[in-house]
């Protein structure tokens, strides 16, 4: 079984109370589009997870992808353009028992929504990031995206794009994501199994999924995609498994802190491969720069699967233990001592303004600075003697 | 001197004071005076306080940029305002002086550290050819004191192991007890604050303590010094009193509104002067269940409030008007979503990073018109200190109970100023009561946006079973809030939410007027922090026996009801705001009222005195 690591905790067959999760709502995608079989394959893991239909939200920005959570039977909110990050960051900190999943594109993630999906990232609030990654502008009609390659001709690039393009995962391993992984639309099966993984997973899950848009952007991933072309071009990681491809006939090695293919035969076993270690933190960061350009000979492979994983507190946790810890600090809040504050005064008692006038007598008749304050032997010499107060 | 040296100085009583105090943003200004407001808060003053700071934190030392100031205005009666002119200046340097001369009324008392007043200082306060005014002869009309500050806390802290720039550090305590020496003040709360504050620095808090009691006693011993002054306690109402700032105000009126919700407060925000101490005064209250979240800019600030009262609780985001600008988009959400959201807005002077540490009241028109598309959403406005409390407490109201986002509009003015404030109890504050849905309101169907009777939706939280329901900025169908692009139910949505807000008037309480006959020549009609030097003015000028009106809104959008009629009971209507007449264009476009303007845009608030003229003016035209 060409599995990630770890699925095999999700059963074959749904359960026998299976919940439909689709809405009423009539889906409006392009036929053909990608997108549909990420819908497919996201109501089929939640029907299988378990989880209950209310405990769940979907929250998505702007484009084609942001549509997703009006066709789940979920709660769902479609928000604004590029700030589903930030409702998510504040839904979570007040609801941390639910189960949280955020939908986004490359436009809506990485160009619009770039400084949020980073914070997002390195506070690691715990919901599940499906980044639809189609290399376009779909609801716009077709502009260049900013994981559009360079040269790629677009309606506003008719010359080709002069912008260098992100690598998503290279961004999210430096932004200190601690789930990071990818799959794509025409491996619904994969698609499953990482994204099963990714709900497992407390902290940021980042899924990045090769979308195709058959209307602006058609084939684009299609030397990873086409069963003539998938196997010298991709690289499925699994965790403690060594680094092979093309059929077990090449791997991947690190020789001199580089990563480079070596042919499986005679000279080298797959036991000379590199070994997935989906906690190894540093070649995680080797793993996400296997990004090259699969037009050009000898590019290395792209990989899938989960790249990386990191157990480190998730940001609502934190923000909780804070609140409770106050709570038992300071005790519940009490809203009168806090509108009464630390220094309060009556007016209308009298004796209180008696025993003010009384204290201030007895300061103006306080002879004991004298001794105390070296200034005053200053003071006494630069003034004559009458001066001063005996 | 064959004075009475054994005998007490002499005490003058003096039924209000205008002091200020000023020198250099790395002076410790704000704290003394800060200090010397609450010690006359404590011992029953009313007090009123203007701060008034450069943007930068330490600003070109000596120069007249750098220049901080505080002013308190405390009295044995009441107090409306900071003061108009100050009956004493306390100047660190040339250049404060410089700054504020022009503020000291004829016969006042400048107290003046002549330490810095040396050639350098002299010179970079423009001072022409260095020449020094405290010897110059230029300032025979005021009471002079030249006291070198700087030698006699070096002095007093002779023998403690702190370095010269740590015990220079220490010249505004020095300060602080000397003024609090001349106005028959104790030390005492000062001398707890620092004991709290320098806790774990107690060779600082040991230097400060002496520098604070060296300025006290050298009032006693001074000869230059002959007479101190006393200001009784005010006669004000019976009650307990705290002291509280604006911002302070907002925040507590916040955590007292979730309170009153039983909701989870959760404030999203990004730092911005003025509105930062709101983030500081939050942050303290954990305990309260307020989480704060320092978010990544403006928009997320806004973005995640969106998402906590999503969830549940209720969100809050607070800027000023350069952040207030990235938030619109999120406002419109917040709209369309129709959940609870309040939007504090502490104004400074504008248009685009402006005058971030002065006030203004310019962001009325942002308030109530800056968004894409039909959006109105309730603006409210706080007129002192202590309605910052009120005003923020009735935000919540609003938006928790007509589910909608609220704007609240305070100004630098306000937020940083401070007064006595006789505080509520808990229990005389109302209940708010969030529109929450337990099951499905159409058969066995959920309709998010079915409407009750004041147009507002119910609250149906992630969670509750059967009540799955989409929302979304994009436009929806009545009732069930899936998509619509359908051309007649966009023109019917748009209808309701407006009606929804302009419902809002209903709960309101009618308008009233602040002081003066209920028809006549003048009605003075303002909004926001201007209330005192208005409430002072036309107070004054109805002792004159003029025929003048004062009412202050608080409601901005919707207006209060009775307002259009109001106005058209007085000859003429005089509009005072810190812009170029946002509220008056408002106020004509709603009620073809020819109502005039006074218009100060200086970054400064008003004083009495420009409202009394202008009115004077107006009457007399």
């Amino acid at each position: 079984m060409s599995t990630t690591n770890g699925i095999s905790a999700i059963p074959a067959q749904g359960r026998n109370d299976k919940i439909d999760f689709s809405s009423d709502q009539e889906i409006r995608w392009c036929p053909g589009c990608g997108d549909y079989s990420i819908l497919k394959q996201v109501q089929t893991l939640l029907e299988q997870s378990g989880k209950k239909k209310e405990d769940v939200v979907f929250i998505s920005g702007i484009g084609c992808s942001s549509r997703f959570p009006y066709y789940l039977d979920t709660y769902g909110l479609h928000g604004i353009h590029g700030r589903a990050p930030a409702i998510v960051s504040g839904l979570r900190s007040v609801r941390p028992e639910l189960s949280v999943w955020m939908i986004t594109g490359d436009g809506d993630a990485l160009s619009i929504g770039g400084n949020h999906i980073i914070h997002l990232l390195r506070r690691n609030v715990d919901v599940n990031v499906l980044l639809f990654n189609n290399e376009i502008y779909g609801l716009t009609k077709g502009q260049y995206s900013p994981t559009s390659p360079e040269g790629a001709v677009t309606r506003s690039t008719p010359m080709g794009s002069t912008d260098h393009p992100f690598n998503p995962l290279a961004l999210v391993k430096g932004a200190d994501g601690t789930f990071i992984a990818r799959s794509m639309d025409r491996d619904p099966k994969h698609m499953r199994e990482v994204l099963a993984r990714a709900d497992a997973h407390r902290g940021t899950s980042l899924v990045e999924i090769y979308q195709n848009c058959n209307v602006f952007n058609d084939g684009a991933f299609e030397v990873f995609t086409e069963k003539a072309n998938k196997p010298g071009h991709t690289l499925f990681v699994e965790h403690g498994k060594p680094l092979t491809f093309a059929n077990g006939t090449k791997g991947i090695c690190i020789k001199e802190m580089k990563p480079r293919i070596i042919d499986i035969g005679p000279d080298f076993s797959p036991n000379d491969c590199w070994i997935h270690d989906e906690r190894d933190n540093f070649k995680a960061s080797i793993l996400v720069r296997l990004f090259d350009d699969p037009r050009f000979e000898g590019a290395m492979p792209r990989p899938f699967g989960v790249f990386y994983v990191n157990d480190r507190p998730t940001h609502e946790e934190k923000l909780q233990a804070q609140v409770k810890k106050a709570k038992e600090v300071k005790g519940p809040g009490d809203l009168d001592a806090l509108l009464k504050g630390e220094h309060t005064w009556t007016i209308g008692s009298i004796d209180q303004l008696r025993h003010r006038r009384r204290t201030l007598a007895a300061r103006r008749s306080f002879p004991e600075w004298k001794a105390t304050f070296p200034w005053q032997r200053a003071w006494e010499e630069m003034c004559a003697p009458s001066h001063v107060e005996h | 001197m064959s004075t009475s040296l054994k005998q007490p100085k002499p005490v003058e009583t003096r039924e209000n004071v205008v002091i200020l105090f000023a020198g250099d943003s790395g002076d410790g200004i704000q704290l003394t005076g800060s200090q010397f407001t609450d010690t006359n808060a404590l011992f029953g003053n009313d007090v009123s306080t203007f701060p008034n700071f450069p943007a930068e934190i330490r600003a070109p030392q000596g120069t007249l940029a750098g220049v901080s100031g505080y002013q308190l205005h405390f009295g044995s009666v009441e107090i409306f305002t900071p003061g108009d002119q100050c009956d004493v200046l306390v100047v660190m340097n040339a250049a404060a002086l410089k700054a504020n001369l022009g503020k000291v009324k004829k016969g006042g008392t400048i107290i003046a550290n002549s330490d810095g007043f040396d050639k350098k200082n002299l010179r970079l306060a423009g001072y022409i050819d260095e020449a020094d005014p405290l010897t110059d002869g230029s300032l025979a009309n005021f009471h002079l004191h030249s006291v070198d500050v700087t030698k006699l806390t070096r002095t007093a802290l002779e023998g403690t192991t702190l370095g010269m720039k740590e015990k220079d550090r220490c010249k505004n305590m020095f300060v602080l007890g000397f003024i609090n020496w001349m106005y028959s003040r104790e030390n005492a709360l000062t001398e707890g604050f620092l004991r709290k504050k320098f806790i774990k620095k107690p060779e600082v808090l040991e230097a400060n303590m002496k520098a604070l009691v060296a300025g006290y006693n050298y009032g006693e011993t001074s000869e230059t010094f002959t007479t101190r002054f006393e200001v009784k306690a005010a006669p004000m109402p019976k009650g307990t009193y705290r002291s509280i700032t604006g911002n302070q105000g907002t925040a507590l009126g916040l955590i007292a509104g979730a309170q009153k919700a039983k909701l989870d407060l959760f404030y999203g925000s990004y730092p911005i002067t003025p509105a930062s101490d709101i983030l500081h005064e939050l942050s303290r209250h954990k305990n309260f269940g307020v989480i704060t979240f320092q978010a990544e800019d403006e928009i997320a600030a806004i973005s995640s409030a969106i998402g906590a009262s999503y969830g549940g609780a209720i969100g809050i985001t607070a800027s000023s008007g350069p952040g207030i600008a990235l938030k619109t988009e999120a406002m419109g959400l917040a709209f369309m979503l129709e959940i609870p959201l309040v939007i504090v807005n502490v104004q400074r002077g504008g248009p685009s990073t402006g005058l971030p540490t002065r006030t203004e009241q310019a962001d009325l028109w942002q308030a109530v018109h800056g968004r894409n598309g039909e959006a109105p959403i309730p603006v409210i406005a706080a007129s002192t200190p202590i309605d910052c409390f009120e005003m923020a407490f009735e935000a919540v109201q609003i938006a928790v109970e007509h589910m909608t986002p609220v704007i609240l509009l305070t100004d630098g003015y306000i937020a940083n100023g401070s007064e006595p404030w006789r505080f509520p109890a808990s229990k005389d504050l109302p209940e708010i009561k969030p529109p929450y849905i337990k099951e499905p309101n159409d058969g066995d169907k959920f309709l998010p946006y079915q409407r009750d009777e004041r147009g507002v939706r119910p609250w149906a939280l992630p969670g509750q079973p059967g009540l799955q329901h989409r929302i979304g900025g994009i436009e929806k169908q009545d009732k069930t809030g899936n998509i619509s692009y359908d051309p007649l139910n966009h023109e019917k949505m748009v209808r309701l939410r407006a009606e929804k807000v302009a419902k809002i008037a209903d709960r309101y309480k009618p308008i009233r007027l602040d002081s003066g006959p209920s028809e006549g020549e003048l009605l003075i009609l303002g909004w926001g922090s201007t209330y005192g030097a208005i409430r002072t003015a036309a107070l004054q000028l109805q002792q004159e026996g003029y025929s003048v009106a004062h009412v202050h809104i608080r409601h901005l959008f919707p207006f209060n009801k009775g307002l259009g009629p109001l106005l058209k009971k007085y000859k003429k209507v005089l509009i005072p705001e810190m812009n170029s007449g946002q509220l008056r264009q408002m106020l004509r476009a709603e009620f073809l009222v020819d109502a005039q303007g006074l218009n100060k845009i200086q970054g400064m608030p008003f004083t009495s005195e420009e409202i009394r003229a202008g009115a004077l003016q107006l009457l007399k035209a």
